[in-house]
């Protein structure tokens, strides 16, 4: 059961298992529960570094008109600035800048070594991290509500939607309520690990399929097939390493943005 | 009698794999026509007005995530059902 595409034994196309896939060997300070690294763990030490690097090479040879790496650096914060902090909270969003900013850069740095050779795993395809962030931003939203609107009148306004007649009242609340404080942290981070995971198995997929056909000389005719699908593949997942670090931050902008401000 | 019970392991093992390609397909159903909706609306406003495209590409992302959800979890179920 643990392959896809196993065609009996002998000739058929070997699909690897989900289990070689996916988990990784330990090899730095083996036997250790805390201090273990695989491959997966240092993917997140280097989605922590790399966005360092950047910005602390911008500022430390930041000038008025920004060259090189600062154009990088001042470009994202700007496009975070924009797209997602102005279209969704408005100038009072702006102090949660860095923490958004800092989700964003983490998250599409584990998704974009997807696609970077030899490397070529995303680590949010494992469910920890995701499930991690998401509850992150649970209690920070959370937080933001209860601080910004107190403690009870959060809670009402959460559950209680301005305009509902009151037959539907109780109906209303539970789904509200289930839906903010449940579906919210389980679908955002369900929808990082999935998108990721579905993108790993797609590039494994044709990957494979590249693999056998040039082993097999007779079907070389035909490589070109499934090698195209492959790169255009790796196209579309980049953009979706990048479209995945986007909605992610963006549906915390959205969150916050409505923990801070309820409707009336 | 051991022959039964492997046969029977086998067929809940087929039935396994058919339910689970199953589920994801019936699964995709909705977000696909969901998210065709999203994305053609959200064309059309931008077409109508070009001005506000930057709120309505924001705005359509968004909604993208949304419906997408369902599908998602679809396969999800897939990936448990196939190897877990």
């Amino acid at each position: 059961m643990n392959s896809l595409l196993a065609a009996g034994d002998g000739g058929g196309l070997h699909f690897p298992s989900i289990e070689s896939l996916l988990e990784w060997p330990g090899f730095l300070f083996e036997g250790n529960t805390f201090l273990e690294l695989n491959k997966v763990g240092l993917i997140y030490l280097w989605a922590m570094v790399a966005p360092l690097v950047i910005f602390t090479l911008a500022i430390r040879k930041s000038s008025l008109v920004p060259r090189g790496v600062q154009t990088v650096a001042e470009s994202s914060v700007d496009f975070v600035r924009e797209n997602i902090v102005m279209q969704t909270m408005g100038p009072d969003g702006m102090k949660f800048m860095p923490f958004l900013l800092s989700l964003f850069f983490f998250i599409f740095f584990a998704n974009i070594t997807e696609v970077i050779p030899f490397i070529q795993f995303p680590a949010n395809s494992r469910m920890a991290a995701p499930a991690f962030l998401a509850i992150v931003v649970w209690v920070v939203f959370n937080g933001v509500g209860i601080k910004s609107q107190g403690f009870f009148s959060y809670f009402k306004n959460t559950i209680i939607p301005p305009g509902v007649p009151g037959a539907l009242l109780p109906l209303v609340a539970v789904i509200e309520f289930v839906s903010t404080f449940l579906v919210r942290p389980f679908s955002l981070a369900v929808r990082l690990f999935a998108n990721m995971l579905a993108g790993h198995l797609l590039l494994v997929t044709f990957a494979v399929l590249c693999e056998n056909l040039w082993a097999k000389n007779i079907l070389v005719s035909i490589i070109w097939a499934p090698f195209i699908v492959l790169i255009g593949l790796t196209g579309f997942e980049i953009l979706v390493a990048f479209l995945q670090a986007f909605i992610f931050t963006i549906l915390t902008a959205v969150y916050i943005g409505g923990a801070l401000h309820p409707e009336h | 009698m051991i022959d039964l019970l492997a046969q029977a392991d086998n067929a809940l093992d087929g039935l396994k794999a058919v339910g689970a390609g199953l589920g994801y397909g019936l699964a995709a159903i909705g977000p696909g026509v969901g998210i065709g909706l999203v994305v053609g609306n959200a064309i059309t406003a931008m077409a109508r007005q070009p001005e506000s495209a930057g709120m309505v590409r924001t705005t359509m992302f968004l909604g993208i995530a949304f419906t997408e959800a369902l599908a998602l979890i679809g396969f999800v179920v897939f990936i448990l059902l196939n190897f877990a």
